[in-house]
Formats: structure tokens, sequence, C-alpha cells
């Protein structure tokens, strides 16, 4: 897959090249030669460094890796350096030290070897970068062969069931109409032991409120209706639930229920929510 | 457990497979076989033995033969995905396409995964060009390779491996199922180019380019 649309990207540029470059080198092409830049930057950029460059170069030709013309190859790869020079293209360094390194090659080849040593002591200087190229063209071949490898959201897709249903769901906070009903429940409790009327003591809301942050000190989660002091009549736990409330609307107090039914819970907040 | 009779175990097996088919909708990775195990030691008249475990997700791939979605094993464990003739349609309704991956990527993935512990030097040397942090940092995040150790050498470089992930990710039970490298020419003979390279070359041959390339 990924192979075929490379070959889209390159085959066109390709022809286009060669039409261009064919006998004359690159460096000095005709000035008035309409190169469409951007096709061309992106055929230069396409190339994963020299080696990369050096390997099309060589498949350009069909040639060998094993039999690359050192002073052909070199020729042709100083051209592309500096058509990219010429499109001041970002050269990244590697691609001068192997402009260098074919320069090297190219001259320890032509110096004549001394009749005497025709031993071979001396390693074909060709022989690195051979090896260097062919190493490189083994993983890069070994690249496209993965990259055809079903691959999970390409190409292969999971099937699993939402495990929403299955993952134990956050504490929800209780409904208003929950607090209601535990209010009401409550209510009924402390008209069932008001057995003495108390002498209506103004009971402040807020003062409620402090005494029921003091309360919550720790930070640990309290039955809700434990916060509803039921010895207090009616009235005081009618304040209580409402000092509950301007502490929730105030964003003071988080609520948990470990599950349906069961007794709602609150604790402070923590501060550091708060600043948030 | 073994000595249960065959008739008695129609209800059990069932149950297995059920309970292997919910586990594994559930899971979002691969389940291993161990873990199958472990969960089903709750099924209704003891944990099941391996064989047996192995027998239920064969009849519960079996299940699935006509349908769309088929139970597959890789490196991870076993896990449902869609078979792939439907990939293109499911790819279709997807709202993102998954990106494409840069070669640079590619060729850096294959060379961690073939030559692993592997260190970013290794890498290079290889590709002739420095490896991007940006690359290094993707297939980090993609978990499909991993620090695995430090070479001792100046500087200790980091070891790079590929994860379980990765085979996961690629369908692969174990790392010697990809793709096979080519293999290496052995440079017996190297043809000669100081035949015309030692001589006086004449100068067009350097510059006019004219010629074809010189065949060696």
């Amino acid at each position: 897959m990924t192979e075929t649309e490379v070959e889209e990207i390159e085959r066109p540029l390709e022809a286009d090249w060669s039409c261009r470059v064919n006998g004359s080198p690159m460096g000095d092409m005709p000035a008035d030669l309409y190169i469409p830049p951007d096709a061309l930057e992106v055929f230069l950029e396409s190339f994963e460094g020299p080696l990369d460059l050096l390997l099309y170069l060589i498949r350009r030709q069909n040639l060998d890796i094993l039999a690359i013309p050192i002073a052909e190859i070199t020729r042709q790869y100083m051209a592309y350096i500096e058509v990219m020079q010429a499109l001041r293209l970002e050269l990244a360094g590697e691609y001068l030290v192997m402009a260098a390194l074919l320069a090297e090659i190219k001259s320890r080849m032509l110096l004549p070897r001394p009749a005497g040593s025709a031993e071979d002591d001396e390693e074909d200087p060709r022989l690195a970068l051979i090896r260097q190229l062919q190493e490189y063209e083994r993983f890069k071949a070994a690249a496209e062969r993965i990259d055809d490898i079903p691959r999970l959201e390409r190409d292969v897709f999971h099937a699993h069931a939402s495990r929403d249903a299955l993952a134990a769901p956050p504490a929800p906070a209780p409904a208003l109409d929950d607090l209601i009903e535990a209010l009401v429940g409550v209510l009924r409790r402390a008209s069932l032991s008001a057995h003495h009327q108390i002498s209506a003591e103004a009971l402040s809301v807020r003062e409620r409120m402090a005494r029921i942050l003091e309360t919550l000190e720790h930070e640990e989660f309290v039955d809700f209706v434990s916060l509803l002091v039921v010895s207090e009549g009616r009235p005081g736990v009618v304040v209580a639930f409402l000092a509950v409330l301007e502490l929730s609307k105030g964003g003071l107090l988080e609520w948990g229920q470990s599950e349906a039914f069961s007794p709602i819970q609150v604790r402070r907040r923590m501060a550091a929510v708060i600043d948030s | 457990m073994k000595d249960v009779e065959p008739a008695t175990v129609e209800p059990r097996t069932e149950e297995l497979e059920l309970v292997l088919e919910a586990i594994l909708f559930a899971a979002s990775e691969p389940v291993p076989i161990k873990d199958l195990l472990a969960a089903c030691s709750t099924v209704e008249s003891g944990g099941p033995e391996r064989e047996e475990l192995d027998a239920a997700l064969e009849r519960l791939a079996a299940h699935y033969l006509h349908r769309s979605i088929e139970l597959v094993r890789s490196a991870g464990g076993y896990r449902f995905r869609v078979r792939p003739r439907f990939s293109a349609q499911v790819q279709a309704a997807q709202p993102e396409r998954p990106p494409r991956l840069s070669r640079a990527l590619l060729e850096t993935l294959a060379i961690i995964a073939y030559r692993q512990p592997v260190t970013r030097a290794e890498i290079e040397d290889i590709r002739g060009v420095a490896v991007s942090t940006q690359i290094m940092r993707t297939l980090t995040e993609r978990e499909w390779v991993h620090v695995v150790g430090h070479k001792e050498v100046p500087g200790r470089p980091g070891l790079y491996a590929t994860t379980r992930t990765f085979l996961d990710d690629l369908g692969l039970g174990r790392l010697d199922e990809l793709p096979p490298l080519d293999d290496l020419r052995e440079l017996v003979d190297l043809p000669s180019e100081t035949a015309d390279a030692a001589l006086p070359l004449p100068s067009r041959s350097l510059e006019g380019g004219e010629e074809p390339p010189p065949e060696s």
C-alpha cells in the first residue's frame, strides 16, 4: 500500500528529473529551464539522508550496489547537492560528509598503486561505503515491509464492548430529591423525638455553616444525615440543612455515595480544589 | 475437576465461553491466558484447567466464524478484532485517518526491531543521518519502543528495544514473526573500477557525463 503510494509520488518526478538531467550536469542547468520549485523541493526533501540519496542514484540506473561506479555516482551525488544548495534547502551536515567521503574514495582510487605492493594490504576504499549502503538498504526494505504489516487502527480494528457500564462509576452527586428525602426522614424522626418545646433560640445558618465545617475538618466522608442533629428539633434540622446547602453552593463540600440507596456522604472539599 | 462427567460439563463450558467472551470484549488490550485463567476461577464449580480454557476459546472463536468479528491471539494474549476484510469500511467510518508513518520513523523502528537492544548512535550509523528526538519520542509515546538498559560505554547511552505493544499492534506473536531481513550478499569479488580509474582518465568522464555510467 505504502509502496505504491511512494511510487506514485516518485515516478512522475523521477521521469521529470531524468529528462532534465540526462546529459547535462545539474549544477549548470540552463537558466531558463523551468523546474516547478515546490515539486523539486518535495522530491529532494524526501531523501532520508545521504545513503538514501546514493541508493536512489544507484537504483535509478539499475546498478548493483556491489559494483557502484564511484566516479560516476560521485558526480551525480555532487550535482544533487549543488541543486539542493541552490534551492537553499536546509542541507543536513551528513550530506556534506558523504560528499567528502565520496571525493576521498574517488581520489584514492585515482591514485595509481605502486606496482610492487600488489598485495591487497589496503582495503578497497569502496568497501566500507558499499557495506554501509547494503546495510542501510536492508533496513530500508525492512521498514517498508513493517509498514505493510497490517497495523492496529490503520488496517486492524479491535472489537470491544464499552466498559463504561462495567467500571465502578465515580460516586454520583446525589440529586436534590435525595437530599430532601433524607431531610424528610430526619424531620420525621426529629418530630418523634421532640418531646419538649425548645424556646426558640435564634439559629443562625451562618453559624451552623461554620460548625459543620469544623465537624468536617478532617476531610473524611461523614454521613450527611449525621450533620442534621435530630435532638435540635425541626428548626435545628432545617437550619443545619440550609447550612449544608449553602456550603455546597459555595463549593465547599464534596458529595459521595458509594452505591445507590447507600447513605449519602459528604466531606469538606480539599483546599487545592477550591483554589483552582 | 477433571473427573466431572462430560454430561455435567455442558452447562459449565457454555458458561465459561460466555465469561471469556465478556472479559475479552470488555478488555481494551489483549488478555494474557493467565489473566483469563485467574478471572475464570470464579466460574461456578471451580476454575477451569488450562486445556478447558483453550477448548472454550476455540469454541468461542468458532461461534464467530460467520460474523465480522474474530478472536485472535497475539503476543499479549487474546482479543477480539474486526475481520480484516471489513477494515476499509471501518476505516471510512473513523473520524480521523490514521497518520502515515514517515519513512524516517519506520526505518528507525525497523533497526530497533531487528537490532535490539540498540543505541541511538548505532541507529544513526546504519541510517547515515541523525535520529531526530521527535521520532524517538513518537515511538516511545506509541509504546512501540522503550529503553531496556544502558550500554556500558562513556555516556551510558540508552539501549532501545521494541515492546509487546509493538507486536500486538502489528498482530505478531513473537519478534521472529517479523519478515526476515534481506541477506547480505558477500563481497567476494569487488569488481574493479581501478581499471579505468587508476589510469589517467580522460577529463570528460569526470565532468562531461555524456556517456552512460561506466560498466563495471
